[in-house]
């Protein structure tokens, strides 16, 4: 992936930016010595570094609008970070820009049960926001599997999904409202405690919208109560295509669990080798997870074990209690270690219509013999939304490049099913040059016309989510006005 | 009145590539308000274009009648969750509801407080915009992060920004049962806490309203078994507010505010946070009042002229005039300047009314 060239004219302004931050920012808040800014140089898309001109790490939103007019001022690029553990290299820097992290400002603000939402500083985790709420009985939906580090604001950004959304939605879903610094310093209040805009749905558009249109420093999330039980039943086929017939059934048979996790044959080894959760030993596997009271569960459990009887099965397990739901789900877990302890991976996030499910392995199937490099399959079945693990060997020349060549091919896949290049993951830099395969030059020109608007000068994350060469144009204007401004 | 009638997308496009004056999109004419402008009529761009239940996907034109969309996912035993209300006799309109105008109006009926509003469920959309360009976004898959959400940006924006030609939707199974609670007698104070208690337990109640005078209700969907279980638990919890009986279905019926139809008044409906619903209703002084979504959505009927918005003091929320002449309320600076920003985008003709 190619990122553009850094201004120089920036870099030669370096020392001028860092006192004119320093000026709005207390002393701890901006980081520039080079070592320290080392912890910036990539997020969880970690193939790709490039340390910034500066981070800074403001405690509010006074402080994070008064850093952007220095910026705005200055027309220096902006890259704004949550916990940085983006999959798409959505918080990765150029040298030409300031990394601004929301770390800091983790707070929870209000809380309200009778209204059930919660107010936070959008640099408070994910898992903390249940946390603040679980003693009273509430939760917070979405649960990316990053969700002990990731922060709401990256939430926010990326409109993250996770494992249980096949019943409680994605982040866009859960958002009531935000305040929100544009680029110019200009902060503004989106939606609140209460449902529905009143005019435009601009929280819509915000969310998902990979940090270029503003800085979010506060969410208002919707809390739900947190269901009386859960537990999973595990189901083993012989053939993936079986499997998802099996999981198309159970969604047509008016059962709705809370997730359908889908693991194929490479996957499962690499996860007992790694976990030993004690998985058969097979070619696809299902977890389905209901919720409820007791008697609910025991309902939902015996109308699926029902329908994958149909499919013959060749393992079948419902959890008797909750240490027999810890093991089922103790090796879907940890596929993402097990898969980096045998080898370099390149995880994969694209979405197809669960119709297709067949077609797309056994096509995923023939690419990997094509390129001669193994994947193993790991995804949310319930919602099509498919992690495709690549296996590579980073050390050995070419294979990254062949790796990201496979990956394209798959996910122009996706998109000729009728799915789409990302389900919960973001375009970042990553699918970035995808997005002509996706959308027509004027969908991609109506999508950039909204950054315009909030965004004229194209200053916050502008490298991301649109191919370069279609995005120079709006970049180099935003630098030459810069450079009027800062002349 | 000049009435347009495309019967493609393509001829849409060039209708709009044409026009200059006011244009006032029309799917049935059910729902959104009527300015004074060229009526551009989408019942050319209707069918249900695919239709997938093992995969929860509807793809329709714009101009399908949603009574032809219910049907057809009645057939596979599915449904449209967030409950499409019919405002035809409140608002005193014919015709047939449209998917697109339920789409542009984000209308959403009482299982809104649980399974969110009409835009949770758009996957996908086509539209055209005021310079005739056709534009697609999202898709027809449940998960979709790809580029900027103009999907949502389209929900609820009433034709401000282009016409809506097609929707990809997610529909959601039919519940095998379904039960309801009421406590009668309630103050409008008492009735939110006890749908606020309900709303915030375990027992997934799928919608919550109150109706002064009437009754609260609660409801629960789901399995036959479970939705006694659940029913038992709710009357456990709501003992404190009094009785709680079972009573027949009144959720058509609130869905379409039927308590207030056939009444003399302005109409106007308040978004609101149910902890301060009852509080701003008092003091507004409403004729008569329907509470739904647990107290997060007041309809009420005021007397002609009423100035509601300042009588309802300093809120969280938001008020809108549906019968009456109050115009919309002015949005806050940096928000107006944002939305007049994308007005100007996406009509920089200014064509849309």
């Amino acid at each position: 992936m190619d990122m553009p060239v850094p201004s120089p004219e920036i870099l030669s302004r370096r020392g001028q930016i860092l006192a004119a931050l320093q000026a709005v920012l207390p002393s701890d808040a901006v980081i520039s010595d080079q070592v320290e800014l080392r912890a910036y140089e990539c997020d969880a898309l970690s193939a790709y570094r490039c340390a910034p001109l500066a981070a800074i790490l403001p405690r509010s939103t006074a402080e994070v609008a008064a850093a952007l007019r220095v910026c705005h001022a200055a027309g220096v690029p902006v890259v704004p970070r949550g916990a940085g553990t983006s999959l798409a290299g959505g918080a990765l820097p150029t040298a030409d820009s300031v990394i601004l992290g929301v770390a800091r400002m983790n707070a929870v603000l209000e809380v309200s049960y009778p209204d059930r939402f919660i107010r936070v500083q959008s640099g408070r985790t994910n898992l903390s926001v249940s946390g603040a709420v679980e003693e009273a009985g509430f939760f917070y939906a979405p649960d990316p599997s990053s969700q002990l580090a990731c922060a709401i604001a990256g939430n926010v950004a990326m409109n993250s999904g996770g494992a249980h959304c096949l019943k409680y939605g994605v982040t866009t879903n859960n958002l009531l409202g935000v305040t929100m610094v544009q680029m110019d310093g200009t902060v503004v209040e989106v939606g609140g405690p209460w449902m529905d805009a009143p005019g435009l749905d601009l929280l819509g558009v915000i969310c998902g919208s990979e940090g270029q249109l503003g800085v979010v420093t506060e969410a208002t999330l919707r809390i739900l109560p947190k269901p009386e039980g859960a537990l999973p039943v595990l189901i083993g086929f012989e053939a993936s295509e079986v499997a998802g017939a099996c999981v198309s059934d159970i969604i047509k048979a008016g059962v709705l669990p809370v997730a359908i996790e889908f693991m194929d044959g490479p996957c499962i080894k690499a996860c007992e080798a790694f976990a030993k959760a004690g998985y058969p030993d097979c070619e696809a596997l299902l977890i389905v997870e209901v919720e409820g009271a007791e008697a609910e569960i025991r309902h939902q459990l015996a109308l699926i074990t029902e329908i994958a009887r149909r499919h013959n099965p060749c393992a079948l397990r419902e959890a008797a209690d909750a240490d027999q739901a810890k093991r089922i789900w103790l090796g879907r877990k940890s596929a993402f270690g097990a898969m980096g302890q045998i080898n370099d991976y390149m995880c994969l996030d694209g979405t197809i219509p669960v119709s297709s499910l067949p077609l797309v392995l056994r096509r995923i199937g023939e690419l990997s013999r094509h390129y001669g490099l193994d994947v193993a399959n790991v995804f949310h079945a319930g919602d099509g939304n498919m992690h495709p693990l690549i296996l590579y060997n980073a050390n050995q020349p070419g294979q990254q490049a062949l790796c990201e060549a496979f990956g394209a091919d798959i996910l122009r896949l996706c998109v000729e099913v009728g799915g789409c290049l990302t389900g919960e993951h973001g375009v970042g830099i990553e699918k970035r040059d995808l997005m002509e395969v996706q959308y027509a030059a004027a969908d991609l020109e109506a999508q950039m016309q909204v950054k315009d608007v909030f965004d004229p000068g194209w200053l916050l994350n502008p490298a991301k989510v649109f191919p370069l060469h279609v995005t120079a144009g709006r970049r180099e204007g935003g630098a030459s006005m810069a450079g009027h401004r800062a002349g | 009145m000049n009435v347009m009638r495309p019967g493609t997308e393509v001829e849409l496009s060039e209708l709009i590539r044409a026009a200059s004056g006011p244009v006032a999109v029309r799917g049935g004419g059910t729902r959104g308000r009527m300015a004074p402008a060229a009526v551009l009529a989408t019942g050319g761009l209707a069918g249900i274009r695919l239709y997938e239940p093992g995969a929860l996907t509807m793809v329709a034109g714009a101009g399908t009648a949603v009574e032809e969309i219910e049907a057809a996912l009645a057939v596979e035993g599915q449904r449209l969750a967030f409950e499409v209300p019919d405002l035809r006799r409140l608002l005193g309109r014919q015709g047939a509801s449209t998917l697109g105008g339920v789409v542009a109006e984000n209308a959403s009926g009482p299982r809104r407080v649980s399974v969110g509003a009409c835009r949770d469920f758009c996957l996908g959309l086509r539209f055209v915009d005021g310079t005739g360009r056709v534009i697609r976004n999202g898709g027809r898959v449940m998960k979709n992060v790809t580029g900027y959400d103009l999907v949502k940006l389209l929900a609820g924006s009433r034709g401000q920004l282009g016409i809506i030609t097609e929707v990809a939707l997610k529909v959601l199974p039919r519940p095998e049962g379904e039960a309801t609670l009421c406590l009668p007698g309630l103050s409008d104070t008492q009735a939110i806490a006890a749908l606020s208690a309900a709303l915030g337990s375990p027992y997934e109640v799928t919608g919550a309203a109150h109706l002064p005078g009437q009754g609260s209700y609660l409801r629960i969907e789901g399995f036959a078994d479970s939705v006694r279980y659940r029913l038992r638990r709710l009357q456990d919890l709501l003992a404190p507010f009094g009785v709680v009986e079972e009573v027949p279905s009144p959720w058509a019926a609130i869905r379409d505010v039927m308590a207030l139809a056939d009444l003399p008044g302005d109409l106007w409906r308040l978004h609101l946070v149910p902890s301060e619903a009852a509080e701003v209703v008092a003091r507004i002084g409403a004729r008569a009042v329907v509470y739904d979504w647990g107290g997060a959505l007041a309809w009420l009927r005021v007397a002609p002229g009423t100035d509601v918005r300042s009588l309802a003091g300093a809120y969280r929320g938001h008020a809108r005039c549906l019968i009456g002449d109050a115009p919309e309320a002015p949005e806050a600076p940096a928000l107006a300047a944002l939305t007049a920003g994308l007005r100007h985008q996406f009509d920089p003709k200014g064509i849309f009314a």
